[in-house]
């Protein structure tokens, strides 16, 4: 949800902090090895920075990897290892040290990503956010299906820097014996002795859920999205409509129909998908006509999001770039200036654009298998959720014509295949130029001039 | 028209769910029940859900006319049990009624269903017709917080409406009594296949099992997200601008001097009003920032509180849309909740954008929201329980504040005019919607403007 945030006097065209909180977040994974600590926290990292949210992970299993240099067994995570301990524990604190340092400098949540299985950690990082003025909310996650944590093991600890040298058997053996090594002194958040923070304790990947004591926007926010996630596999496809009868023109925006070429493509869309063997298979358009005949074409039901409509390009709709040049040349430089938070006049921005898409994200997490038929900027914002890139990145993403992006959860991350539909269809990526804020003042002049001359010269004649 | 074929296939709200959903109700008497079944009622609706409630004490008072004491809810009391099951029973019977002849997607069975019994004969009527089920329990052990429901809500009810409020509180208490011994909350391990949700003790704490699809999870983050804290709601529309006063929809002007003298009334009526911590919000339009400003509080803006997009209509006068776009303005006559402008929004469209203000909302305490006609109906309608029929004729007048104190199972109106003059912008609905009407028939019903 972005709201912009008065200050002391109100401009216009606010800018993009968002005022969920006052005061930053902590947000404190707990549980035991192998549990998707790290997979939480960085998915919800992801999420956060998407919506606007600055948001940082720090895990202390990587501090301990700097620390270390070298893992050489489990025995460094035994309970009565001295050395070890000590220096897990100036890990922790150098992890919290740069917490404070992200935190004081414009972040906004932190998620602290390590065990924390004992009340005593539990209680130093509390007290910790107590002096530093942050809120703190746990994230527990809690599971015992041995398939559930071998499957764990298997996608993300294998191929850990801490197991290179390594078989797979030794490897997995290794990493049993450091679950074990936590087990006995693990304190799962008690619903009496723990009733006074805020928490979520996920149990068996989702199967159920305990939340206590939620303070404010941003933790309901946090807690609806993990009850959203799922770890089931699936693949969601990416693309645009076909080549429209506008996209021929080199015009922006608009609702027409699909050129020749674009229905070619929408029937080899059709044989890509059967082919794919997708069970159950969701389609999704948006609510303009490119898409919908798109979908027409490929024979299957399809549900229609007006949330996926194209971003509104205001006084531009229907302008090829040449004549927004001509028309709104200061305009089109500052949009080149900040093309994510730039908003056409009475139109939209990418950032607009984010906030909308919302919830389609969040509807994308719960469902498994769909296809996604949407539009250019649409498809950069959908893109850079699930690929985790910058604000900066986003509007430049490459998202052309007839091709399919097939996005496969694995690991921490997503697999991208690009898939190609071989019908040819018009370029409509427009790279970042070459504008300093010369260039944009020398076009400003040059238009006022040519303005002014011509005025003149009407005026003589 | 081409809005219904749109609608046809999907508008606001995507495909929920395929089969319909039965809510169930879990829970000792005075534990809320009612009053969540009627706000979730009230929010699926609104989102647009069709969603009724089904409450077995009001089928039980109609088969029962007239209630003697808490005798009748013993559980040795045969009679009484063999009608309490008859109620269920007919109850489900109009469930069923409800979802196959009147289309509705979730019906709220309020009822106490307090045994492990009563709850598998539902889900395997459930079963046997196809709908999904999501239990509700609310779980509460806190006498300050019973004391008070017994007070707000079941003084007051029908059964009591002979005593007098202790007779009536002593009746109640022995009653709930009644239910303990053979109540069995929901199980951890037995009834781990379910799907539910357990709120404890008016939302501190939260158990969520199984949840199956969309709405399921649109519900219980609702749940999560509302609270009985008293609180109020104030809702203005900036104050009189530019625009309205030439008669004209939409755009981005700014206040007319009028509007500005509102600002600084709206200020002072506020600073009068003693609020405890008050969060102001505004949209992104120089109107509501301009009247905020007056206010000399810190303010909000989002860009969800924009007036309705009047697309190629922005701008314009009634007269110059009858003028240039005559088959429109009827349709939008016919059907102005589904209508949307060309290029610009439906008031369905703006429910959708609102949801997320509405859901703060919730979150908030008091809130004042300055924002815009359209906007303030769709508002007004969600805390008022309006239907889509109602919503785009509600009335909102420039220059009034309505402050709204949820009270017992709704909301308290306070209606409070500033007392500084403004344009009237309130079109009612003519009696001629047809398109082939005559320009006369169209603009009868346009207030005056300069």
């Amino acid at each position: 949800m972005m709201r912009g945030c008065s200050r002391s006097k109100s401009t216009q065209n606010l800018d993009r902090t968002v005022c969920m909180t006052n005061c930053p977040t902590l947000i404190v994974t707990v549980g035991l090895p192998a549990r998707g600590k790290t997979y939480i926290s960085k998915k919800l990292t992801r999420y956060l920075n998407w919506i606007g949210v600055p948001t940082r992970e720090f895990n202390v299993g990587q501090y301990r990897r700097e620390c270390l240099k070298i893992y050489k067994s489990f025995e460094f995570f035994r309970p009565d290892n001295e050395e070890g301990l000590k220096i897990r524990q100036q890990c922790a604190s150098a992890a919290l040290n740069d917490v404070r340092q992200y935190l004081a400098d414009g972040g906004q949540v932190a998620v602290f990503d390590a065990t924390n299985t004992t009340r005593e950690r539990r209680e130093t990082i509390t007290v910790f956010a107590e002096q530093n003025g942050f809120k703190v909310f746990f994230v527990e996650s809690v599971c015992e299906d041995p398939e559930v944590i071998a499957e764990n093991i298997v996608q993300v600890k294998l191929g850990s820097p801490d197991y290179t040298n390594c078989n797979t058997e030794e490897a997995m053996e290794d990493f049993k014996k450091r679950i074990k090594c936590y087990e006995n002194s693990y304190e799962t958040l008690d619903e009496v002795l723990d009733r006074h923070l805020s928490y979520i304790k996920i149990m068996d990947v989702g199967r159920r859920y305990l939340v206590n004591q939620v303070q404010d926007h941003i933790q309901s926010r946090i807690v609806y999205y993990l009850m959203n996630i799922h770890i089931t596999p699936r693949s969601i496809y990416l693309c645009r409509h076909g080549e429209s009868d506008l996209n021929v023109k080199g015009c922006i925006g608009g609702d027409s129909g699909l050129s020749p070429r674009g229905k070619e493509f929408a029937k080899y869309l059709r044989q890509f998908i059967q082919s794919q063997e997708i069970s159950d298979l969701k389609v999704w358009t948006s609510q303009m006509k490119r898409t919908i005949q798109t979908a027409e074409a490929v024979s299957v039901p399809y549900e229609q999001w007006k949330a996926l409509n194209e971003i509104d390009a205001g006084v531009c709709e229907e302008m090829m770039y040449e004549e927004i040049q001509q028309h709104y040349p200061l305009e089109f430089a500052m949009r080149d200036q900040d093309k994510y938070r730039y908003r056409y006049p009475k139109g939209e921005s990418y950032e607009d654009l984010v906030q909308r898409l919302e919830p389609v994200i969040m509807e994308l997490e719960r469902q498994e298998n769909v296809l996604v038929i949407c539009h250019q900027a649409v498809m950069r914002c959908l893109l850079a959720y699930f690929l985790d890139k910058t604000a900066e990145e986003l509007p430049y993403l490459k998202c052309p014509l007839h091709t399919v992006l097939k996005l496969t959860p694995v690991a921490y991350g997503c697999k991208v295949e690009s898939i190609y539909l071989n019908v040819d269809a018009v370029n409509t990526h427009r790279e970042r130029p070459e504008v300093g804020i010369h260039t944009y003042i020398h076009t400003y002049i040059h238009t006022y001039i040519h303005t002014y001359i011509h005025t003149c010269m009407h005026t003589l004649i | 028209h081409r809005c219904d074929w749109l609608h046809a296939i999907l508008s606001s709200v995507p495909q929920l769910t395929n089969s319909p959903t039965l809510i169930v109700m879990v829970g000792l008497p005075a534990r809320g029940k009612t009053y969540i079944s009627k706000k979730l009622s009230r929010y699926l609706n609104w989102i647009g859900v069709p969603t009724k409630v089904f409450n077995l004490g009001q089928y039980r008072r109609e088969a029962v006319q007239s209630y003697k004491n808490f005798e009748f809810f013993r559980p040795d009391n045969e009679e009484a049990m063999q009608i309490r099951r008859a109620c269920a029973t007919n109850a489900l019977k109009d469930v069923v009624i409800y979802f196959s002849k009147d289309h509705g997607q979730v019906a709220v069975f309020d009822a106490t269903n307090t045994t492990r019994e009563r709850r598998i004969s539902i889900v395997s009527f459930s079963k046997e017709k196809g709908y999904k089920v999501f239990f509700v329990e609310s779980i509460c052990d806190d006498p300050d917080i019973i004391a008070q429901n017994i007070t707000e809500v079941k003084v007051s009810s029908p059964d009591y409406v002979n005593c007098d409020k202790d007779e009536a509180q002593a009746d109640f208490l022995k009653r709930i009594e009644c239910y303990k011994q053979s109540y069995v909350p929901l199980d951890d391990e037995k009834d781990r296949h379910l799907s539910y949700i357990k709120i404890f003790n008016v939302g501190s704490r939260y158990l969520v099992n199984r949840v199956q699809d969309h709405i399921q999870s649109r519900i219980v983050y609702y749940l999560m997200n509302i609270h009985v804290t008293p609180r109020s709601i104030f809702l203005s529309r900036h104050g009189e601008s530019e625009l309205n006063l030439l008669g004209r929809i939409g755009g981005d002007s700014g206040l007319s001097p009028r509007g500005h003298k509102y600002a600084t009334a709206l200020g002072g009526f506020i600073k009068g009003q003693h609020i405890k911590d008050l969060k102001v919000w505004t949209s992104h339009m120089k109107r509501t920032i301009q009247t905020a400003e007056h206010l000399g509080i810190p303010y909000e803006q989002w860009k969800a509180l924009n007036e309705i997009d009047a697309g190629v209509c922005e701008e314009l006068t009634y007269e110059d849309i009858q003028e240039n776009h005559p088959e429109e303005f009827a349709l939008r006559d016919q059907d102005k909740y589904r209508y949307r402008y060309p290029n610009g929004e439906s008031y369905e469209d703006l429910v959708h954008r609102l949801e997320p203000v509405i859901m703060e909302l919730e979150r908030q305490e008091n809130v004042l929201v300055v924002c815009h006609q359209a906007v303030m109906r769709c508002l007004l309608a969600y805390l008022l329980d309006k239907t889509s029929d109602e919503l785009p004729y509600l009335k909102c007048p420039l220059h009034t504040v309505l402050k709204l104190t949820p009270v017992a199972y709704g909301c308290r109106v306070e209606h409070i005019c500033l007392n500084i003059e403004a344009v009237n912008t309130h079109r009612e609905r003519p009696g001629n919607v047809d398109v082939t009407r005559d320009p006369e028939e169209a603009l009868k019903t346009i207030p005056e403007h300069f």
